[in-house]
C-alpha cells in the first residue's frame, strides 16, 4: 500500500474537498470547548486542513466513495436530541453495566449511571472535574492517528464532549462500561462528533462496550467518532464494538489502541451495513509481551456498504496478534476489508495471524478483501489469509434431504459461517442478545430462524449442558 | 412403495441410468450391486433429488406419489431417506440443531405438533447410545471432524430419528471397519418393520452378511441387468462382476 499522500488529480475533486473541508473547519471554529481540549483541536485543524479530500485514487477509500458528502452540506450541529423510549434501542438485557447515553452527540444524564468506585475515574468531558480535567487534557490526542483518516483528523479539531474512563493502578472496573451512541432523524443534515478515552494504568482491568444505534427512520445525521486506548503493563481492555443502525446511517469511526508491557487488548466488532459505514482500528504493540485479539463480523445488506481498515503495528519485540473477520454480503451490498500487520525491525519474535473470510449470498454482492503482511524482521511467524466463498450447494443439499426447506438451510448455513465467531463472545448476556439480532438479518420469519436461535439444541447452550 | 419404470438419468450431458426397473414392497430389503461407474450412487441421487442429476425418462413413485415432481426436501418429508456415502462436514450447525430443524419439518408434513425439547433431547441421547457414538457428538458441527465410521454412525442416527419409510443407503459400508459395521448392521436391522422399506446398495457382498436382503440385484451400465435372492451376493463374490458383465451367466 502506497503510503505517499495522494496529489488531487482533477478540479472537480478539489472543489469537492474545499466545500467539505471549508464547511468543516468553519463548523469547528463555532464550537465552545474547554481550554484543555485546546492543544489537540488546533493539531487536528492543521492535520484536516493539510490532508486531501480522498477520491477513488486515494489507496485509504478506493472502495468507499464519499461523493454523498459532498452533494450536502453535512458540517452543521443536530438539532433533535428528545427521544421517546430511547432505553428500547439500546437495551441489552441481563447486562448488568454502567451506562452513558448520548442522543445525536449530546450526553443524557436522566439515561446514564454515576459510580463511585475507588481508583476509577469515569465521567463526560463537561462534566469533569479538575483532576478528571486534567487526565483528559494529557491523554487526548496521544494515539489517535490523523495521517490516514481525515475524519479523526476532524474529530480532533471538534473534540468538545466525550467520555472518560481511567482505571487505577491494580485496579478492575467492577461491572461493564456501556457507552451508548443513539442518532435519530434532524430537520437538515449534520454532523454529530463522539470521543471515547480510555486509560488503564498498569494491571487495571475493564471491559467498554461501545455501541451505537440510531432510530428506525431514514438518517441524515453522520456520526463521527474516535476512541483512543491507553493500556498500561499487564493491563487489560475487554472492547466491543457494535454497530446496529439503520440501512440509512453514516458513520465515520475510528479505534486507536496503544499496548504496552504484557498488556491485552480483545476486541469483538460487529457491524451491519449503512449508507457509508466505515471505522479503523489501530493497535500499536510499542513494549515486548502485549498481545491483542481482535474478532469481527460484518453483514451488509440491500444497498448497505460497510468498510472495515484494521492497522497493527508491531513495533517492540515479543507481541502477539490474532484476527479474524468474517463477512456476509447479501442482495447489493458491498464490504471493504482491508487488514494490514506490519512488523518493524525491532519486532522479533513476533506471532502475527490474520484471517478473513468472507460469503456472498447474491451474485450482485461485493467484497473487496485486501490482507497485507509488511514484515521487517526476520525472526518472526506471520500468516494471513482470505477467502470468498459461496453457499455449499452440498451442505445445502445435506440439509434438504432431511426435510429442511432450501431458504431455512440456507439461513443456517449463513448463520454457521459466523457462529463460532458469535460463540467465543465472553460476555454472555451480550452473545444471547446478539444472536436473535443478528438472526434476523437473514430473515423476518420466526420459522425460518427457530432453529439457530433454539436455546436447547444449538451447539451453544449444549455446551454448558454437559 | 416405490416403483422404478425404465428410469433414465443423465450426469453433466452422460447418460448413468439407461431404463431401470425396481419395484420395493414394504417391509422389504434390496440388495444393489455392481461394479464401479455402473450408476449406483446416481439411483440413490437421483431418488433424494440432488440437483446436478437430470431424469431424461422413466418414472418413479413413491407410496403413489410421482416424487420426480418433488424438491428433495418434500421427498425427505414424504418418508424417503438417503444415507450419503460421503456425508458432509457443516462447521457451525451443531447436530442437535439439524436433527430439530430436520424432525419440526418432517413432523409438521405429516400433521403432528413439534417435540417439546425436553422429549427430542432424551431421544436424540438414546439413539445416540444405540449407534455407540458419545453424546458430546449432539453438540458438535454436523459431521465436523467426525472419522468415517463416526458419520455412517451419525447417517444412522439420523435415521433413526427420522423415522423414514424407504431407506436407501449409499455404499454405507466403504470404509468402514468391521465393529463399525457391525454397529451400523444393528442399526438397520433394529429399525426393520413391516412397513420399512430399504435400498442397500453397496460394491461388497460384506454389509450382506450383517444385513441380509429378501432381493439382490446386479446393477451394470445403468440397468439392473440380474435379480435373484440373498445367495446370489455370494456368488457374485465369488466370480465377480465380470461374469454378469461378460455375459456369462
Amino acid at each position: 500500500m502506497t503510503e505517499v499522500a495522494p496529489k488531487m488529480n482533477n478540479e472537480q475533486d478539489l472543489v469537492k474537498k474545499v466545500n467539505f473541508s471549508q464547511d468543516a473547519l468553519a463548523f469547528v471554529k463555532t464550537q465552545a470547548h474547554d481550554a484543555g481540549l485546546s492543544e489537540v483541536r488546533e493539531s487536528g485543524y492543521a492535520a484536516f486542513e493539510s490532508l486531501p479530500f480522498p477520491t477513488r485514487k486515494t489507496e485509504e477509500w478506493k472502495y468507499t466513495s464519499l461523493n454523498a458528502l459532498t452533494q450536502q452540506d453535512y458540517n452543521q450541529a443536530a438539532q433533535n436530541f428528545d427521544l421517546e423510549d430511547a432505553s428500547d434501542l439500546y437495551a441489552i438485557e441481563d447486562l448488568d453495566a454502567y451506562r452513558f447515553v448520548f442522543v445525536n452527540g449530546v450526553f443524557v444524564a436522566e439515561l446514564s449511571d454515576s459510580i463511585a468506585q475507588a481508583g476509577i475515574e469515569l465521567t463526560v468531558f463537561s462534566q469533569a472535574n479538575d483532576t478528571q480535567r486534567d487526565l483528559i487534557a494529557q491523554h487526548i490526542g496521544n494515539i489517535a492517528e490523523t495521517r490516514r483518516n481525515l475524519f479523526t483528523a476532524l474529530n480532533n479539531a471538534a473534540v468538545e464532549e466525550g467520555v472518560l474512563l481511567h482505571v487505577a493502578k491494580n485496579t478492575q472496573l467492577d461491572k461493564p462500561l456501556q457507552i451508548v451512541n443513539i442518532s435519530s432523524a434532524q430537520p437538515t443534515t449534520c454532523t454529530a462528533f463522539a470521543r471515547c478515552l480510555v486509560v488503564l494504568e498498569s494491571l487495571a482491568e475493564a471491559t467498554v462496550i461501545e455501541q451505537f444505534v440510531s432510530t428506525n427512520e431514514s438518517q441524515n445525521l453522520l456520526v463521527n467518532q474516535t476512541t483512543e486506548i491507553q493500556i498500561g503493563d499487564g493491563a487489560t481492555l475487554n472492547h466491543y464494538r457494535l454497530h446496529t443502525e439503520d440501512e440509512t446511517s453514516l458513520h465515520f469511526g475510528g479505534v486507536y489502541v496503544d499496548l504496552n508491557r504484557d498488556s491485552q487488548f480483545e476486541s469483538y466488532q460487529i457491524a451491519l451495513g449503512g449508507k457509508i459505514k466505515r471505522f479503523d482500528v489501530l493497535v500499536n504493540h510499542n513494549q515486548p509481551g502485549s498481545h491483542c485479539e481482535m474478532k469481527g463480523v460484518y453483514l451488509p445488506k440491500n444497498d448497505q456498504h460497510v468498510d472495515i481498515h484494521s492497522y497493527i503495528e508491531h513495533i517492540a519485540a515479543n507481541c502477539t496478534t490474532d484476527e479474524t473477520y468474517r463477512g456476509i454480503m447479501a442482495d447489493r451490498s458491498k464490504a471493504v476489508f482491508n487488514g494490514r500487520i506490519h512488523i518493524h525491525p525491532d519486532a522479533q519474535k513476533s506471532l502475527a495471524n490474520l484471517s478473513n473470510k468472507n460469503l456472498l449470498l447474491s451474485n450482485k454482492a461485493q467484497i473487496n478483501t485486501k490482507p497485507e503482511l509488511e514484515i521487517y524482521a526476520d525472526d518472526v511467524r506471520c500468516a494471513h489469509g482470505a477467502t470468498v466463498a459461496q453457499l455449499d450447494d452440498k451442505a445445502c443439499f445435506y440439509l434438504q434431504s432431511r426435510g429442511i426447506s432450501r431458504p431455512e438451510a440456507e439461513i443456517m448455513l449463513s448463520f454457521a459461517f459466523i457462529n463460532e465467531l458469535l460463540e467465543s463472545i465472553p460476555l454472555e448476556p451480550l452473545r444471547k442478545n446478539l444472536r436473535p439480532l443478528l438472526a434476523q438479518q437473514f430473515s423476518t420469519n420466526q420459522s425460518l430462524t427457530q432453529h439457530i436461535l433454539d436455546e436447547d439444541s444449538g451447539v451453544h447452550s449444549a455446551e454448558g449442558a454437559s | 412403495m416405490l416403483t422404478i419404470k425404465n428410469l433414465q438419468a443423465k450426469v453433466e450431458e452422460k447418460d448413468i441410468l439407461k431404463g431401470l426397473n425396481l419395484d420395493v414392497k414394504p417391509g422389504e430389503i434390496h440388495a444393489i450391486m455392481g461394479p464401479n461407474g455402473a450408476g449406483k450412487s446416481t439411483l440413490g441421487n437421483v431418488l433424494s433429488g440432488r440437483e446436478g442429476y437430470t431424469v431424461t425418462g422413466g418414472d418413479v413413485s413413491f407410496n403413489g406419489k410421482d416424487i420426480l415432481e418433488l424438491d428433495a426436501e418434500e421427498r425427505a418429508r414424504e418418508g424417503l431417506f438417503l444415507a450419503f456415502q460421503y456425508p458432509v462436514e457443516i462447521p457451525g450447525v451443531s447436530n442437535l440443531e439439524f436433527l430439530k430443524a430436520s424432525m419440526d419439518a418432517i413432523r409438521l408434513h405429516r400433521g403432528e405438533e413439534a417435540m417439546d425439547s425436553m422429549t427430542f433431547l432424551k431421544l436424540a441421547r438414546e439413539k445416540c447410545k444405540a449407534v455407540n457414538l458419545d453424546q458430546n457428538f449432539l453438540k458438535r458441527g454436523v459431521n465436523e471432524g467426525f472419522s468415517g465410521g463416526e458419520k455412517k454412525r451419525n447417517e444412522i442416527l439420523q435415521m433413526m430419528m427420522l423415522e423414514p419409510k424407504l431407506c436407501i443407503l449409499d455404499e454405507t459400508d466403504s470404509g468402514l471397519d468391521i465393529d463399525a459395521l457391525q454397529v451400523v448392521a444393528e442399526g438397520v436391522n433394529s429399525q426393520r418393520s413391516p412397513d420399512r422399506s430399504f435400498i442397500i446398495v453397496t460394491h461388497y457382498q460384506r454389509l450382506l452378511d450383517y444385513i441380509v436382503p429378501d432381493f439382490v440385484h446386479v446393477l451394470a451400465d445403468g440397468k439392473i441387468v440380474k435379480s435373484g435372492g440373498k445367495e446370489l451376493a455370494l456368488e457374485l463374490e465369488e466370480k465377480g462382476y465380470s461374469w454378469i458383465e461378460n455375459g456369462e451367466a
